[in-house]
């Protein structure tokens, strides 16, 4: 009998025990439905040399990660160390997708800031973005040798998520 | 008064904010048609907000591409489409129903069930312990004179 008044306690319990998974969870961090598909075309000017052009398809056969940047974005200053080393690790090549910036202005940030990109491609309009699905500025792809996209990271990355994410999966996507 | 007249400014400024969030263009066919396709769908920078109100960067160049593929011929499913496809089901307000979503577009019902059923067996079983009761002459006569009573009480007070 006495165990009935324990109802509402428990159903509180359960309750805060949801409300604490659900606050504690990033609502910006979205699944992608972009893994494991496709990585959409693109053949946009490059960054520092606007005759030249840069399309994924001239990556096949390498596994590579697609880093979204721009100047104006407060938190890829943040992640660019981070940046540096996963270049400066030669495990896969870093390419840059500048997101609706001034050619000046990323150039400049670039040269002030240490360049960790192979090239970037400058995405004037954010038409590339939108095929991507960027809605948080930077965001990070990992594409593998037949063009597909393996993982997204949404926000800047982490020592941790560049360790324990993306150094095991580029491996083991070098090894297929 | 003060207050009243400072909250009626508060909202008919925001009133004001929110209409310039659509930018109005040319046609005004392809226009509705956006705003009844992107009310629907979420801003992903600002996720409270529906992609047809938000001011952000990037509802502006949705709104844009959206008003592209109208005017390209695209059917409003095969724009919820280009959306889905690139954002996720996140970015519709209405979730498909599908083996994941089960639970989001059953399970209200299913709680309300469970509650019917338990206020139902709690009735029953309450009115089956009232029938029960039997009274007795003298029980009935005690009732009688509290209800006097109380009855005097209440004129008297």
């Amino acid at each position: 009998m006495k165990a009935k008044f324990l109802i509402p306690l428990a159903l509180f319990i359960v309750l805060v025990i949801f409300l604490a998974i659900g606050l504690n969870r990033d609502p910006h961090e979205l699944p992608s439905p972009l893994i494991n598909k496709l990585a959409p075309a693109f053949d946009i000017p490059q960054l520092s040399e606007p005759n030249k052009t840069f399309s994924p398809a001239s990556m096949k056969g390498q596994v590579w990660v697609l880093n979204v940047w721009a100047s104006w974005c407060v938190a890829c200053r943040e992640e660019h160390p981070v940046l540096v080393e996963l270049a400066k690790s030669e495990m896969a090549p870093v390419i840059g997708l500048d997101y609706k910036d001034q050619r000046a202005d990323a150039l400049a940030m670039l040269a002030k800031q240490g360049n960790p990109y192979l090239l970037s491609a400058f995405d004037a309009n954010g038409r590339v973005g939108i095929d991507y699905g960027v809605y948080g500025v930077p965001e990070t792809y990992v594409i593998d040798k037949a063009g597909i996209i393996r993982f997204k990271h949404i926000g800047p990355i982490t020592p941790a998520v560049l360790n324990q994410k993306i150094y095991p999966l580029l491996s083991e996507l070098k090894k297929s | 008064m003060k207050k009243l007249l400072f909250i009626m400014l508060c909202t008919f400024s925001l009133m004001v904010c929110a209409k310039d969030a659509v930018p109005l263009a040319e046609d005004p066919l392809i226009e509705q048609r956006l705003i009844s396709i992107s009310e629907e769908m979420r801003c992903l920078v600002c996720q409270n907000e529906s992609l047809a109100g938000s001011r952000s960067d990037l509802a502006n160049d949705l709104r844009r591409e959206i008003r592209t593929l109208i005017r390209e011929g695209k059917s409003d499913d095969q724009i919820r489409n280009f959306m889905v496809e690139r954002y996720g089901d996140f970015v519709l307000y209405r979730p498909p129903v599908k083996p994941i979503t089960w639970i989001l577009w059953i399970g209200p019902f299913v709680i309300l069930m469970i509650g019917i059923a338990g206020l139902f067996v709690y009735l029953r079983r309450r009115n089956s312990r009232v029938l029960n009761i039997t009274l007795s002459a003298e029980d009935n006569q005690k009732i009688d004179a509290l209800l006097n009573n109380a009855g005097k009480e209440g004129r008297d007070s």
